[in-house]
């Protein structure tokens, strides 16, 4: 390829760290315009079929007894059951599809990404953005409607002294505005930072001298990608669920 | 948009290369692309999980918790019935225990009825013997007396006939009846 060629008279490095995340649309070399198919769209279709795999063919057994693949689906069905339970309160749990959904869908796509030669989703600044604005959007959507006017308590603190509620409902404000900021960037950046560094060892590989400490250094970001991959969903679904319990009871 | 034809650069964020300029991440000309299909897969990530999967592994769920309770519940009838046995079986042998000694009691009290007929009749029949052997021994025993009253009259009038002496009976009896007497 011409860039190698080019980074080989540079002085044998190469480092593109950030090239894995470009889009390229499956079928020809044209631009990506919004509705080509691309290497997004065929990650994000594997991570549709994963699902099916995993919690539509697993559980095709309804067995009494689970098989391995249904018990996986299985535990991620309770755990995160029983995380809104716990978090939010049982009044929330018809809003477990939405949360699942959530979950799953930042699961594997941490997960898939972890996959060499993979693309990652979560790791789009636009992707997460997507979600964490759409769960503050409807957050304060339902808390509106379920409260009326009464959910803006949730920044009018009452057992506060009386002159410092004005300059706490300013910074309870400003942090609920932060909150869809803060859990988009945290899940972009926790990924694309992840993935950026494994590419830079990848990089260091290519000399002679430094490849092993580079491989060894490669493995041991996988290892802890793979725990932050898990850790980022779930963070990300527990917040959910911290929000939503603030939509459904405003009251501090 | 990216409505350029440009055959080997597809977009402004990309060099000539088709390296990365800056993040692509955040190159605004992919961002419409990114929200289409992330909204396209989160769609149908919702569907297939709140159609499909999630209704039927709360069904399994349920079934599962459903047979388990049945199954203790029917562990636990198995029990009361194992102790209601258990109990029905100790019952029965204290029955058969009391029965027993009922059966017991009721015999010792034939037998002792029994026994006491036998020895009353025994008995009676022991005091008819022992009054028929006294009535018999006192017949002896007079039988007695008169033979020594009659052989001492046989014997005294021998002798007073030996000593020459004419005795008449009358007298002979009273003087041995007298000296029987004495």
């Amino acid at each position: 390829m011409a860039t190698e060629t080019e980074a080989a008279s540079e002085g044998g490095l190469v480092f593109h760290p950030l090239d894995q995340f470009i889009p390229k649309s499956l079928f020809g070399d044209g631009a990506v315009h919004w509705y080509t198919p691309s290497n997004l769209t065929l990650w994000l279709a594997i991570l549709v079929l994963c699902v099916i795999g995993v919690f539509v063919l697993g559980s095709r057994g309804r067995g009494i007894v689970p098989s391995r693949i249904q018990s996986v689906g299985e535990l991620m069905y309770g755990f995160v059951y029983k995380m809104i339970e716990d978090v939010t309160g049982k009044d929330a749990v018809k809003y477990f599809p939405y949360i699942m959904t959530l979950f799953v869908f930042v699961l594997f796509a941490n997960y898939l990404a972890l996959l060499p030669m993979s693309y990652s989703p979560t790791s789009m600044i636009a992707i997460t953005a997507v979600l964490g604005f759409g769960v503050f959007i409807a957050i304060t959507v339902l808390g509106f409607v379920k409260h009326g006017a009464a959910f803006l308590g949730l920044f009018w603190m009452k057992d506060a002294p009386g002159f410092l509620r004005p300059i706490i409902a300013i910074i309870e404000v400003i942090s609920y505005f932060v909150r869809p900021v803060s859990l988009s960037i945290r899940l972009a950046g926790n990924i694309t930072a992840g993935h950026v560094v494994i590419k830079v060892f990848a990089g260091f590989a290519a000399l002679t001298l430094a490849s092993p400490a580079a491989i060894l250094g490669i493995v041991a970001i996988y290892g802890l990608e793979i725990l932050v991959a898990g850790i980022q969903a779930y963070v990300f679904t527990i917040l959910t669920c911290v929000y939503l319990k603030d939509a459904l009871h405003p009251a501090h | 948009m990216a409505t350029e034809t440009h055959e080997t650069v597809a977009s402004a964020c990309l060099d000539s290369h088709g390296g990365a300029i800056g993040m692509p991440q955040l190159c605004g000309e992919w961002i419409p692309h990114q929200i289409f299909w992330l909204l396209v897969a989160l769609a149908a990530t919702f569907f297939v999980m709140s159609r499909i999967a999630l209704p039927r592994i709360a069904a399994v769920l349920a079934e599962r918790s459903g047979t388990i309770t049945n199954d203790l519940a029917a562990a636990e009838e198995l029990k009361n019935k194992a102790s209601e046995a258990e109990a029905a079986y100790d019952k029965a042998l204290v029955d058969a225990r009391a029965q027993a000694q009922q059966i017991v009691a009721e015999a010792k009290a034939e037998i002792q009825a029994d026994l006491d007929v036998e020895l009353a009749k025994a008995d009676e029949q022991i005091a008819a013997k022992t009054a028929e052997s006294e009535a018999a021994i006192a017949e002896i025993r007079d039988g007695a007396v008169k033979s020594v009253t009659d052989v001492a009259k046989a014997t005294a009038k021998e002798l007073v006939a030996a000593m020459g002496g004419k005795a008449d009976a009358k007298t002979i009896t009273a003087a041995v009846t007298a000296r029987m007497k004495g």
